[in-house]
């Protein structure tokens, strides 16, 4: 009989006045019983609608199913088919706009809590040593991934279970991408990626920090080098955007990427760190997606008062529905249609916005209401640091210097989007570096996908 | 993890390190710089490549004890290793794209170390170098030697007289230039001070004016946007559009307010890592 209750099972939370005041994560993860409780509430639909909104195709009702069984382990190796990083997924996943947004239970009522799910079957065997999965048989052939973000780990441990031997550049000391630069601790533990990344290397797969593809190598050293047959760009995200406006320049404005870099990668946020972070005590963040949140609930736990000033309303916040329901519960106050105009200093540091109100207009080319100035509508707000969280621009090292790779106009390279293939043969990406600022998931699917174009191009002999 | 092939103490605030890095060593142009971690927990600083040896795979760096981190990195020995090592990052410098060019080439202090290759490939490419050497006292000179054999002039100075000529770097180009050297061009490398008042001269004799702008970093990749500066009236990124620009077009009093925006900070941890070695 499947559980016909109209909610999803909560999941256990640290309490919103502690884990203001701490970086420990937030949401503790189902238990056991509450887990197979939930997973009573899927229906098995034959037609699985879930699994068409996954980037990565997991068989959802398959996994769910084993958990309502009990056979915890057994749900892990069938989502560990088609993920190879579960564990994050299953924490940083908009589900509520994929497999979640089209369970049939969301019609009436919420839907099977999938995220959730997915983070318990990935720990749960995690914590039991999570038994390494075994080495493939090598195939004897080598490929070099740039970047270990989602993109450059998904595509690694595809080709890895393939039998291809795979190294990693990265760019960074340590390997990750944005999963420990960018995403707090709170939200998604260190631990957790560490251990994620460790499965990739009992794998086989290599991975080399402190390696700046396109200024310590160019790609074709790693093609011409060792004797490699295919390139995977994952290079990520590139250079913060500002808006252009008086005054991003007076210290203690930051763009999200270094705010977020100098407490996630640099762990500024410890009092013994090396690494400085200005805490401001009051903190305005400017825009409305993800990356605005975890730097908004950054410094909220700095012990600043934090306003978020977002110039669209909150029902057009790009941010999952989770994160503005955690950052409003850590007293995070949100601004919408406003927006600012410039940035005033005193003596070199910030000491306010000057914002102005916005109204909505008719749909723009993203298809969202295009917001639009009210006149007279100035007002200041006091501020004495600033983060600017409104997206990135990709970064140019590799298409500077790399002949013969094409680029959109606005930087993203051109890809053919079934097999992750640029203009150069061999050479593949996907992520961030193509499409700009998206999510973990979607670049987990282009590094799958292009794993498979790059299978193909390899068994196919070089030729497509 | 690199290894310290050599380390000269240059002066008691001034070290050399050879290290072995052959991928860095191996792109390596004069102008770039890398990025270093110290250690497991250390903070990430860009330092400029003064020099290296693609055959032995060796980068030569030159600090200045000036804050924590370089303290720690002075405590290393040889046969001690860096941590992180990683470059060669940012613009290599531009050189004229044709032979017998005249430049001026000014170094301050540290900056001389990053003025040196410089020099020396200008010099090597068939232009003709002067070079304008500016340190505060005697104590503190460096390369002087290096920059004799690859210069046409080598002029001298310290702020209190104790070695060449007293005065500033400005003083000793403007003699230069109204005792009749005319400059195609000026490369000045130094503290951001000396480069703005290098700057206001240049402009007004109208030579285009190379700087090296050295802001605090993090990643130094293209990522994180710490190390912008205002050049033209535009953002630009020191890591990537950078190191060298324009000197006629940045905005050195921003450039200077920001990289004192973690002074109180690096007091404290100077002053906590000084009671540590006590």
């Amino acid at each position: 009989m499947p559980n016909m209750s109209l909610k999803k099972n909560e999941m256990p939370a640290q309490a919103p006045d502690v884990r203001s005041g701490n970086f420990l994560e937030v949401a503790l993860g189902y238990t056991e019983a509450l887990a197979v409780d939930e997973a009573a509430r899927c229906l098995n639909c034959r037609n699985k609608p879930c699994v068409e909104d996954c980037p990565v195709g997991i068989d959802i009702p398959a996994f769910i199913a084993r958990i309502g069984a009990g056979e915890f382990e057994a749900a892990y190796e069938i989502i560990a088919r088609y993920n190879s990083l579960p564990a994050i997924c299953g924490r940083v996943c908009p589900q509520e706009s994929q497999c979640e947004g089209k369970c049939v239970r969301g019609r009436r009522g919420e839907p099977v809590a999938i995220g959730r799910l997915e983070r318990f079957a990935a720990d749960y065997h995690n914590s039991r040593g999570g038994e390494a999965a075994s080495r493939p048989a090598a195939n004897g052939h080598k490929v070099a991934v740039i970047g270990s973000g989602p993109a450059g780990l998904a595509c690694a441990g595809s080709l890895a279970k393939k039998g291809y031997q795979v190294t990693i550049f990265e760019a960074l000391h340590m390997p990750g991408g944005v999963l420990v630069y960018g995403i707090p601790e709170f939200r998604l533990p260190k631990a957790i990626v560490r251990a994620e990344i460790e499965g990739l290397r009992a794998m086989g797969v290599e991975i080399v920090t402190d390696v700046v593809v396109g200024r310590s190598l160019l790609i074709e050293d790693l093609m011409e080098r060792e004797g490699r047959e295919a390139v995977f760009i994952g290079s990520g995200a590139g250079l913060p955007s500002f808006m252009g406006i008086p005054g991003e320049n007076l210290n203690g404005v930051y763009s999200a990427n270094e705010f977020l870099t100098r407490i996630n990668l640099m762990k500024a946020y410890q009092e013994d760190s090396e690494t400085p972070v200005y805490r401001g005590s009051k903190v305005a963040v400017v825009g409305g997606g993800n990356v605005a949140m975890d730097a908004a609930r950054c410094a909220r736990r700095l012990g600043a008062e934090v306003t978020v000033v977002y110039r669209r309303t909150e029902k057009e916040l790009p941010a999952r529905l989770e994160e503005v329901e955690h950052a409003k519960e850590e007293g995070v106050v949100f601004h919408t249609l406003t927006a600012p105009t410039s940035i005033n200093g005193d003596k070199g540091w910030v000491a306010s916005l000057t914002c102005q109100r916005m109204v909505l207009g008719e749909p723009d080319a993203s298809g969202r209401a295009r917001p639009s100035p009210l006149a007279g509508s100035e007002f200041t707000l006091v501020a004495d640091c600033v983060v600017m969280a409104i997206g990135t621009s990709p970064n140019p090292l590799i298409k500077a210097t790399t002949k013969g790779l094409e680029t959109q106009r606005w930087g993203g390279i051109v890809t053919d989007e079934s097999t992750g293939q640029t203009s150069l043969p061999g050479v593949y990406a996907g992520g961030d570096a193509v499409t700009g600022a998206a999510t973990v998931i979607l670049a987990m699917g282009a590094g799958k996908t292009a794993a498979e174009g790059i299978d193909r191009y390899i068994r196919g002999g070089g030729a497509e | 993890m690199a290894l310290i092939v050599r380390r000269e103490a240059l002066h008691p605030t001034l070290t050399r390190l050879d290290v072995l890095a052959p991928l860095v060593a191996g792109r390596a142009e004069p102008g770039q710089f890398i990025i270093l971690r110290v250690d497991e927990e250390g903070e990430r600083i860009p330092l400029t490549v003064a020099d290296f040896d693609r055959e032995k795979g060796i980068v030569t760096i030159i600090f200045q004890i000036v804050g924590a981190t370089t303290a720690k990195l002075n405590r290393l020995s040889e046969g001690d290793e860096i941590r992180d090592f990683v470059g060669p990052l940012g613009q290599a410098t531009e050189t004229p794209d044709e032979p017998g060019k005249k430049t001026a080439v000014i170094g301050g202090g540290l900056g001389c170390a990053i003025a040196y290759p410089i020099a020396r490939k200008l010099w090597q490419e068939g232009g003709e170098v002067h070079t304008i050497l500016g340190f505060r006292d005697r104590s503190l000179v460096i390369l002087e030697d290096e920059f004799k054999s690859v210069s046409g002039k080598t002029v001298l100075m310290t702020d209190d007289g104790s070695y060449g000529q007293k005065g500033l770097v400005t003083d000793g180009l403007r003699q230069l230039i109204d005792g009749g050297c005319q400059y195609d061009g000026v490369i000045a490398i130094g503290p951001l001070i000396m480069m703005k008042f290098v700057c206001q001269l240049t402009k007004e004799y109208g030579i285009k004016t190379l700087v090296s702008m050295n802001p605090i970093m993090i990643d130094g990749t293209g990522m994180c946007g710490c190390c912008r500066l205002t050049v033209g009236g535009k953002t630009r990124f020191a890591c990537v559009d950078g190191p060298d620009f324009d000197g006629h077009e940045v905005d050195f009093d921003e450039a200077m307010a920001r990289s004192a925006m973690y002074r109180p900070f690096e007091a404290r941890r100077r002053e906590a890592e000084c009671v540590l070695l006590r």
